[in-house]
């Protein structure tokens, strides 16, 4: 795998080394406050290089690797963030103007069982500047492959379906969910945020957000406003958001509740094309979101704090999934036709959320609530719990869990009976249908010997959707109608 | 509508209710030895929020809470 680094790679990990050196001897600090022999340096410096090259190879990232003195120093990085909560008392140890910069990295694979893939990777930059202004920057890149559910239900018999684009077909054997192979997609998402103390009580948060993938445009700032009250022991804060995105579907955007055409009902191309423009608006669209936040953190006792934030979020615009669609079934549950989805142009969704986070002699856990609801009918409850056991004061192991339940959007149809009249509203996504998730993690951490913190994270992750009380007609009710979707979660993390 | 204008008046409600009940929680400024821990950080898992964010913004029909909800992608 060393053979195979990149220039890039290769030049961070000598920065590394070489601003570990400059730094003040602190490599042999480290290794001594650490307790760490002569002989388990080349194990850590082998894991250090195989974690720079997995990720210089996969994400393309070039890691300009600059350390800083959190090793020799165990609450130096965080008392610039702890500053947020105690802005007056805290003594922050960094009063130079040129702190050094915290580089965050990671990479995630995300598996489906016969479905997508993901691989992403996120490279976060932090600049402190003196105690009281911090400059953020984030890049994030991702691609997925893979098939993902159209939303058409299984048949006894094969089915074929037009691809979004018009061009060519795609076959589902009986029995089978029918899933769309057509995406291959990569995603840019570049962002930065500036935050700043103003005074003991007053500090404040701004952000630039900007996505970009083949199909999809998203551009947005937020702004946040703290305030801290009662010697720095709570903290309010305000916040908003708003983002535009731009939506141009491979294909055009498909007339809300058309029929799918087919090449082979055609006698030439040209006929088919003229049909099939004819359920498409080739036109690009928007979508506006407007999101407004109220939070309080409040610091209960000397281990424990609690967070309470309320969500206001509209959007406004296209929202309906151009690649997916509807089985129209007769009485016998045979499919007559696919219609394509369309969904509400309006969304307002409110939530609620509980965190609360304590220290233990030997770790920390907290534990999350959630609470969700939107004018489209979808609710959830989400419960999330992490324990951090610290096995020394530089490796420690940690256990995620969470559940997930979710109530249906009023227009989830899993298939629409022919018999009946057209809803405006209808679609077969079953991430708006009723669902039970669930996720199982672990992760492991340790500190490299020159200060790097390295992370392990694996989890599983387990989607069981459920009916909605519709009845399965015919041929339907032998077959899956929510069949479950299981995910593995890997994920290799870097701080620098 | 109706669910919303009752839960910001509840809201309301709940946060001049903690900010008085606070004034009696919380601890001195000596006593924040736990907090200033590098694990007790609210930000000690910046990344994998970010990623488990995004993951389940796109393969789940809510998002968001914990921050303002994030920018959108066309994964949903």
């Amino acid at each position: 795998m060393a053979a195979e680094r990149s220039p890039g790679a290769a030049v961070a990990a000598t920065k590394t080394v070489n601003k570990s050196k400059a730094r003040t001897g602190t490599g042999t600090k480290i290794g001594a406050s650490l307790g760490i022999s002569a002989s388990e340096p080349s194990i850590a410096e082998a894991l250090s290089i195989a974690s720079f090259a997995l990720l210089s190879m996969t994400s393309s990232v070039a890691i300009a690797a600059q350390r800083d003195s959190v090793a020799e120093n165990p609450i130096g990085r965080d008392t610039q963030f702890a500053a947020v909560i105690t802005t007056d008392e805290a003594v922050t140890s960094d009063t130079d103007e040129t702190d050094p910069a915290e580089i965050d990295a990671a990479l995630l694979y995300y598996l489906e069982q016969d479905r997508v893939t993901v691989a992403e990777g996120i490279f976060n930059l932090k600049l402190p500047v003196g105690d009281k202004r911090v400059y953020e920057g984030k890049l994030v890149l991702d691609t997925l492959t893979g098939s993902s559910a159209n939303g058409a239900v299984p048949q006894d018999e094969r089915q074929t379906f037009t691809r979004p684009s018009g061009n060519g077909e795609y076959n589902i054997d009986s029995g089978n969910t029918p899933l769309d192979d057509t995406f291959k997609d990569t995603r840019v998402q570049l962002s930065g945020n500036w935050a700043e103390i103003w005074s003991p009580d007053w500090s404040s948060n701004h952000g630039l957000y900007l996505s970009r993938e083949y199909d999809y445009t998203s551009m947005g700032i937020n702004s946040a406003l703290e305030r801290s009250f009662n010697k720095s022991n709570t903290q309010l804060s305000l916040g908003m958001a708003y983002y535009y995105d731009l939506v141009d579907p491979v294909g055009g955007r498909p007339v809300a509740m058309s029929k799918m055409v087919f090449r082979d009902d055609f006698d030439s191309q040209t006929e088919f094309r003229t049909e099939f423009d004819k359920t498409r608006q080739i036109a690009s669209t928007d979508k506006q979101t407007v999101d407004l936040s109220v939070g309080l953190t409040q610091i209960i006792n000397r281990y424990m704090l609690v967070q309470l934030s309320y969500n206001l979020s509209s959007l406004k615009g296209y929202m309906t999934d151009p690649y997916k669609v509807l089985s129209l079934v007769d009485a016998s549950g045979t499919s007559e036709a696919y219609l394509y989805e369309s969904r509400p142009d309006e969304r307002l969704k409110q939530s609620f959320y509980l965190f609360s986070k304590y220290a233990l002699s030997t770790g920390v856990t907290d534990l999350a609530y959630r609470y969700s609801h939107d004018d489209w009918g979808v609710s959830s409850h989400t419960f999330e719990t992490r324990y951090r056991y610290n096995f020394t004061s530089t490796f420690f192991g940690q256990l995620h869990l969470r559940y997930y339940r979710q109530e249906a959007a009023s227009f989830y149809r899993a298939f629409l009976n022919s018999g009946e009249e057209l809803p405006e509203f209808a679609s077969a996504d079953y991430r708006i249908g009723n669902m039970n998730a669930y996720t199982l993690g672990i992760k492991i951490g340790h500190s490299l010997v020159d200060g790097t913190k390295a992370s392990y994270r694996l989890e599983y992750y387990q989607q069981d959707p459920y009916s909605n009380g519709e009845q399965a007609t015919g041929q339907l009710a032998h077959h899956e109608l929510y069949p479950s979707i299981k995910a593995i979660i890997f994920q290799l993390g870097l701080s620098f | 509508m109706i669910f919303g204008t009752e839960l910001i008046r509840s809201l309301a409600f709940l946060v001049c209710f903690s900010l008085t009940a606070c004034a009696g929680l919380g601890v001195e400024p000596w006593q924040r030895d736990q907090f200033a821990r590098e694990d007790m950080a609210l930000d000690s898992e910046k990344l994998d929020l970010t990623l488990d964010d995004h993951i389940y913004f796109s393969k789940e029909g809510t998002s968001g809470g914990r921050a303002l909800a994030g920018g959108g992608c066309g994964c949903n």
